[in-house]
């Protein structure tokens, strides 16, 4: 057989990686300033060192690190930054970005072929931006006999409410876009709006093979919300809060999944058929019903809709590893920040820079983040794996599934954890 | 009232509200070349009319106005993945009118390329069977694996896929040199490849479960309707045309033939597979038996004429019986070919199938049938 593929080179490796800096340091100056100065603008500014902050103040002082560290602070304690950046929408997107690549790629070493490789020459890291500006640059097509309000609403509804789903996901101790005492209730009230927009979505197209995609998501999606919702009632049996900071925060010495390992293979499968991920990608599935409720969007529309999967898929990742994983719960591993760069300031050739404002982040959160991070990206791996092994399951088989075997084993988790909490073992007085 | 006259063939259909039509092909990811129309009742299929054609060219017509030699290049076109079965009897028939003798060394040759084409064309059908029940490793393994007795087919012919290597009075030109060794280690590998489907795909429970019990063809109904092949093998009937009336060296070779009793689509989708390392028993057979050296093809005159009368033959193509029958009129071309197409004779089949299935059966069923669009519509 031939190979497609050329041989790694370390020499150009690197050379790509440089031919990529020059650009990103052009796009940066011509785009990335006038847009850090147009944020700048909107958010309420600091008084640092007796001066209002402007704009103008804020640009000059940019340029000069020691200065700059201020402002950069004063912007991560807004909301903007919160909704934005990280804990929030960027950071979800950003892996689900990584998600669709590594999908990708394993999926391509699993079936012996190379996968994305010439896009952004390095691996073909590029190919999802590639498709992006291909999806926005299509022409959006909308059938002529359509609802087409509802039908236009759908995929921004979508993505609205997985991005909702997101800020319930507390990253680490204290970040977290909505604290909310009633979390895990809330989570419930965002999954059950799923089955509304699909429904909605696959109506409105007013087309045959939309309209049985909608309705097997809605069997899938009703049927198995209950196993879900049954499957968590143990770890808040166990804990006695609702919140989902204090479940992380509640798991410090061990996650739940060593006594709750039922619950956590229920909530497991649950999660697949919710994310419609092979074997129960039903709603989708092409050779039955074309691309099911997704057949008549078009462009960016059916972009849209992928994102807002890839961010659903996140948070529930993320849920699983708040529930049952423990969490940014680990043993430390993040370096402690040196104190002579504050107090003494580190040399930068010939000038001196001192650094008032680091550490930006405290040792607590960083860590927290990488060991969240690190266990998010291992449930989306498994997560992911399934789709090269199984092939589709039939709807009475799913059904089957959800009604008969996986209520009954969540009732056994509930059991169970009942018993560790009257026995005295665990939970609110417990031993541990 | 009285009904308005219609056109023969067509008739009035009443609505009914609980009843979906769908059209299913011909562009639709899980169809084919074709159309099936389906009638829906929730999930349940209540009627099931398949609509073959869309890919029609006349081939059959096109035959009567070439020579027996211009003929091979288009009548091997409606399955150019089965290039080498499709034109098998067609160059029997030939050599029968024609009156030639072929060399012993070109008959064993032609079981080779014969039994290496049928194993192109089971794995390019097994992956599309692999993504229509949704399994994506399914599609890229034997799709990749393929490539591997094409690459021997290349070696042998030429040509990866539309080979023209039959010819009447032999084949068109012999074996590379040192191709026995090359033969032997591409197929040894490729068997061993193949045995590691059964892990993946036919020891899958979720696989096992979908297709076990659907879409059953009694034995009685397979003989009753016509079908030849895996199909009618699945069912539990013992016919293999290699079996019952060899060909060529057919009769010299040492093989069996795969029978299995439930006549299920899991049973028809394993029966190619199985029949897969059959081949490969009977092309390592073939190539120990086969005379190493001598001429490969008879000398054949410019435009050769045809004696007068009809032949049919017939072989096992890689979706079954596959003849051709031609008249011959004295004249250079034949008075009329007329190939008689398995898969045209497994579509039979499907509507009785169907109904009363579920719709995510459909893509299972139909294309367990080993079902090949092109070739049905010729």
């Amino acid at each position: 057989m031939s190979v497609i593929a050329p041989n790694f080179k370390l020499s150009e490796f690197i050379k790509s990686i440089l031919d990529n800096l020059f650009w990103i340091l052009l796009i940066m100056a011509l785009i990335g300033f006038p847009a850090i100065q147009l944020v700048l603008f909107f958010i309420e500014m600091p008084v640092i060192n007796g001066e209002l902050l402007t704009p103008f103040l804020a640009l000059t002082w940019l340029i000069d690190p020691s200065r700059s560290l201020p402002i950069i602070k004063a912007f991560m304690t807004t909301d903007l930054f919160r909704v934005a950046a990280f804990p929030g929408f960027g950071f979800a997107a950003l892996i689900a970005a990584g998600t669709i690549f590594v999908e990708r790629k394993m999926l391509a070493k699993l079936q012996l072929r190379v996968g994305p490789f010439y896009c952004g020459k390095i691996e073909g890291i590029l190919q999802l931006m590639g498709d992006g500006l291909k999806l926005i640059s299509k022409e959006i097509i909308i059938p002529a006999k359509a609802d087409k309000p509802l039908f236009w609403a759908a995929p921004v509804l979508f993505v609205a409410t997985a991005a909702a789903f997101v800020a319930l996901i507390p990253v680490a101790p204290g970040w977290v876009v909505a604290d909310v005492d009633v979390g895990l209730l809330a989570v419930f009230a965002v999954i059950g709006f799923f089955p509304i927009i699909t429904i909605l979505s696959a109506w409105s197209a007013n087309s045959k093979f939309p309209f049985i995609g909608g309705i097997r998501a809605l069997y899938q999606m009703v049927s198995f919300e209950i196993p879900l919702i049954l499957s968590l009632l143990g770890v808040v049996i166990l804990t006695g809060t609702l919140n989902l900071s204090e479940i992380a925060a509640s798991q410090s010495s061990f996650p739940w999944i060593i006594f709750l390992p039922i619950g956590a293979i229920v909530f497991f499968i649950t999660m697949l058929a919710e994310l419609e991920r092979i074997p129960f990608d039903l709603p989708e599935a092409e050779s039955e019903i074309v691309a099911g409720w997704l057949t008549e969007f078009s462009g960016m529309m059916y972009g849209l809709v992928q994102l807002g999967t890839y961010l659903k898929l996140y948070a529930f990742a993320g849920l699983f590893v708040v529930l049952f994983l423990g969490g940014w719960s680990g043993p430390m591993i993040w370096p402690p920040f040196p104190e002579e760069i504050i107090t003494e300031g580190i040399e930068l050739g010939p000038v001196t820079a001192q650094f008032p404002g680091l550490p930006v982040f405290s040792q607590e959160m960083l860590n927290g983040t990488v060991w969240f991070v690190l266990k998010t990206v291992g449930v989306i791996f498994f997560i992911l794996l399934p789709r090269g092994v199984f092939p589709r399951i039939r709807v009475d088989m799913l059904l089957d599934l959800g009604w008969k075997k996986l209520i009954g084993l969540a009732f056994v988790n509930i059991f169970i954890a009942l018993g560790l909490l009257y026995a005295g073992i665990l939970g609110p007085g417990g031993i541990f | 009232m009285s009904s308005p006259t219609l056109p023969p063939g067509l008739a009035i259909q009443k609505a009914d509200e609980r009843i979906m039509t769908l059209n299913v092909g011909p562009q639709h990811p899980g169809s084919g070349h074709m159309r099936i129309i389906v009638q829906i009742d929730g999930d349940y299929i209540v009627a099931c009319d398949p609509d073959p054609g869309y890919v029609h060219r006349g081939e059959e017509k096109m035959a009567e106005y070439r020579n027996y030699v211009l003929n091979i290049p288009h009548l091997e076109r409606p399955v150019i993945h089965d290039s080498c079965n499709i034109l098998y009897p067609y160059v029997l028939g030939a050599e029968e009118l024609l009156g030639l003798e072929v060399p012993e060394r070109a008959k064993y040759i032609r079981v080779i390329a014969s039994e290496l084409n049928r194993c192109v064309y089971t794995q390019y059908w097994l992956a599309i069977y692999g993504i229509f029940l949704g399994h994506s490793t399914m599609f890229m393994w034997p799709a990749g694996d393929r490539e591997l007795l094409i690459d021997l087919l290349e070696k042998m012919t030429g040509a990866r896929v539309t080979h023209s290597y039959f010819v009447p009075g032999g084949i068109r030109n012999d074996l590379p040199a040192n191709f026995e060794d090359v033969c032997l280690r591409q197929v040894n590998y490729f068997e061993k490849r193949i045995k590691e489907y059964a892990d993946v795909f036919y020891e899958n429970p979720i696989l096992i479960s979908r297709t076990e019990k659907t879409g059953i063809l009694s034995r009685e109904k397979a003989i009753g309707l016509g079908t030849t092949g895996s199909v009618l093998r699945a069912s539990g009937v013992d016919y293999d045309v290699r079996k019952k009336e060899p060909y060529d060296v057919y009769d010299e070779l040492d093989f069996e033939t795969n029978v299995m009793k439930s006549g299920d689509s899991y049973a028809r989708s394993r029966i190619p597979w199985l029949d897969m390392m059959e081949s490969c028993r009977i092309i390592r057979d073939a190539l120990q038996k086969m005379p190493k050296s001598g001429s490969v093809r008879v000398k054949l005159k410019p435009n050769p004429k045809g004696a007068l009368g009809s032949v049919y033959k017939r072989v096992e193509s890689g979706r079954g019986a596959l003849g051709c029958y031609i008249i011959s009129d004295k004249k250079p071309e034949p008075y009329r070919v007329k190939l008689s197409v398995p898969s045209f004779r497994n579509l039979i089949a499907l509507p009785q199938l169907l109904i009363g299935e579920k719709l995510g059966n459909m893509p299972s069923v139909y294309w367990s049938l080993n079902y090949w669009p092109v070739e049905a519509d010729r």
